[in-house]
């Protein structure tokens, strides 16, 4: 048998139809729901008499625009369009007796935390879900990427997509991490590298030392943007580390039904000689804590930097530097540690998870923010949030003066009212920096929660090395 | 989902790299439960100040691209989220055609869905088209999926790469969904399979 990337071995195992133009009909193993991208693919549904086709694979949770505040029992908290949305997904849910978790549930939260804390999401799987981030789900080895909402009704309908193989692409990373360096930093540095664009048009399998030292929720961190790096999906291959995370999950196989899993799960890596159509080196030790400067998540620098100036770069990227520059209120040569920042952002699909807060507290323990600052942390998910309570970290976070929330996707893209004023500025978590991603003409940068931390201490962009 | 077979139309350059989903509908539109009626958000942040009133310099408020249905965009366009609101606000808006010298992949298929053709040409090619939308109103692009082909207003040719696939459809106005239930047998035979190989999934 010719050698396979790993990627290789799953496509192969849920190819259902393949036509003679290599148009392959992709079975989905799990398919996961939010409010934003579904209530049209379920008025679809409706209007041609179709029903769900594997409802016990579908799991929906709303996410994106339902308030993070602690008063959000109180329905008066959510906007009437956002009410309505969630509403439209409560009855979906029920009408087509898909699994559900509500926002009532304590196990609600971003739907790309919640399936792999639920055990929803395996190795050797294919998971989709009307989100861009589902590439989260890679960390386990699973083939996962985000999909439009004619696809989510597809997939709600005939629980398969219609695809077409991507290109292989490796990014190694060699080595260990520096102290302070993270998965986030990995991941954008890999982004600074390739550009957004770098990744179109392929499955990235992430491998390495670094990589495979990461524990489940650095391997998350790194898949979660494999997106901004233009990729269809980011996947790492699963291991004791993976197995570990993954047993004893309330929807994890038991049993002989266990063993029989992993025993295939152990064929899951990527042949020796298998061909790849680009590959991407970095040595873990030039990683240093990253931030963003501009406006797209490639235009990432180590912390110790400056602002570029436009005219280092070529093509319609001068202009587009220009036009970030005035955007972000940054001039070149500027040192990122003057950068002042107003707002801090912990939270996310990208560093929402408990070992991300853990981080953070870490910094911030004894420690208050600055005067002034907005702080947050939005845990992502309530089982999250409950072990954060338990371990003390709520605690140490709320003495620093940072807000407490509720689970949900929050300022990471200002659907519910958290959002960025006007020329406000915030070292963020989430991973995506585009103008008015957080708030209209709101500036992001984006950071690592040890970073994060950081900042909301002395109220810049810092070097958190320096508070180690 | 409207048929797609060639098209005669103004073009609006947009220039600007990593035009994102954000940009081309902000999220406060995305609260909608219906597909239809963004086109008048299209590119809102850039198209209008925050009192509503239209920005007078953004490409698209030009009187002589107003009735643009196609765009000659800057490289990597629609990257970001996988919202198919972009797509459903651009087609609302009367643009059935996007030149760029690459795409987003998720915006890329959702385009497809909804009745645009998204078309991948080499730099040179989109950098004379480009040039060629900023003559304004005067100068149409004809765009043919039959042939594979974009003429410039000046008569030069170029002709696109499309998946056979998704131009089929494309020009049929065919819906996925229904030519997937056709196989449904295949579909069948692969759970049954599935149980017994992976009764866990
Ligand atoms: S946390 Fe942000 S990136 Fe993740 S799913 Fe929510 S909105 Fe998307």
């Amino acid at each position: 048998m010719s050698p396979k990337t790993l990627y290789d071995k799953i496509w192969d195992a849920h190819v259902a139809d393949e036509s003679d133009d290599g148009t392959c009909l992709l079975y989905i193993d799990r398919h996961l729901v939010h409010e934003v991208t579904s209530p049209q693919a379920f008025e679809g549904l409706r209007m041609t008499g179709r029903t769900v086709r594997a409802p016990d694979k579908t799991i929906a949770v709303p996410d994106h625009n339902v308030p993070t505040t602690l008063d959000r029992a109180n329905a008066e908290t959510m906007t009437e369009d956002s009410r309505i949305q969630v509403d439209a997904l409560d009855k979906n849910a029920k009408d087509f007796g898909i699994h559900y978790y509500p926002v009532s549930d304590v196990r609600q939260g971003i739907v790309h935390i919640v399936g792999p804390e639920q055990g929803w999401t395996l190795p050797g799987m294919t998971v989709v879900c009307g989100d861009s981030h589902t590439a989260t789900h890679g960390a386990f080895g699973a083939l996962a990427h985000g999909i439009g909402t004619s696809e989510v009704e597809h997939v709600l309908a005939t629980q398969t997509l219609i695809q077409k193989k991507s290109k292989n692409m490796k990014v190694e990373i060699t080595g260990k991490l520096n102290p302070g360096v993270t998965a986030k930093d990995i991941t954008m540095s890999v982004i600074g590298k390739t550009g957004t664009a770098g990744g179109t048009g392929y499955v990235i399998e992430y491998c390495g030392d670094a990589i495979t030292d990461l524990s489940m929720e650095g391997r998350m961190t790194v898949c979660n943007m494999a997106i901004e790096g233009g990729a269809r999906a980011g996947i790492i291959a699963p291991d004791a580390t993976t197995y570990a995370y993954c047993k004893g999950r309330p929807h994890a196989p038991k049993g002989a039904q266990w063993d029989k899993a992993q025993a295939w799960w152990e064929t899951l890596f990527s042949d020796d000689d298998a061909h790849w159509d680009l590959v991407v080196t970095m040595k873990a030790e030039d990683i240093a804590p990253s931030v963003t400067w501009g406006t797209s998540p490639e235009d990432v620098l180590p912390i110790d930097g400056v602002v570029p100036a436009p005219e280092s770069f070529t093509g319609g990227k001068v202009d587009a530097v220009k036009r970030a520059l005035d955007y972000m209120g940054l001039t070149a040569g500027q040192k990122l540690t003057d950068i002042e920042i107003d707002t801090v952002f912990i939270g996310s699909c990208t560093n929402g998870r408990i070992e991300d807060l853990r981080a953070a507290a870490a910094i911030l323990k004894g420690k208050k923010v600055k005067d002034g600052m907005r702080a947050m942390v939005v845990p992502g998910s309530g089982l999250v949030r409950a072990q954060a309570e338990e371990e003390g970290l709520a605690d140490i976070f709320k003495d620093a003066g940072f807000e407490w929330r509720m689970a949900g996707c929050s300022m990471c893209l200002a659907m519910n009212p958290d959002q960025l004023a006007e020329g406000e500025r915030c070292a963020s978590t989430s991973n995506r920096n585009f103008e008015g991603r957080q708030g209209y003409k709101g500036r992001t940068h984006l950071v690592s929660p040890a970073m994060a931390a950081a900042a909301a201490i002395t109220g810049k962009l810092t070097d958190v090395r320096d508070m180690m | 989902m409207e048929k797609f077979s060639t098209l005669s139309g103004i073009a609006a350059p947009m220039p600007l790299v990593n035009i994102d989903t954000d940009m081309i509908i902000p999220k406060m539109f995305l609260k909608t439960i219906k597909r239809s009626g963004l086109g008048g958000n299209l590119f809102d942040e850039m198209r209008f100040d925050r009192q509503g009133n239209e920005i007078a310099d953004f490409v698209l408020n030009k009187p002589a691209y107003r009735e643009a249905s196609v765009l000659v965009a800057g490289d990597n366009f629609g990257c970001g989220s996988s919202r198919e609101h972009a797509p459903w606000a651009i087609a609302d808006f009367g643009i059935r055609c996007v030149i760029s010298t690459s795409f987003a992949d998720i915006f890329y298929s959702n385009c497809f869905k909804n009745g645009i053709l998204p078309i991948v040409l080499p730099q040179d090619q989109r950098d004379a088209l480009m040039k060629d939308a900023e003559k304004g109103a005067n100068a149409r692009i004809e765009i043919d999926l039959v042939a594979q082909t974009v003429t410039s207003s000046d008569g030069d040719v170029y002709t696109f790469e499309v998946d056979s696939f998704k131009k089929h459809c494309l020009m049929n106005g065919l819906d996925d969904i229904g030519l997937t239930m056709e196989k449904v047998a295949s579909i069948d035979t692969y759970e049954v399979q599935l149980s017994a190989e992976r009764p866990w999934v």
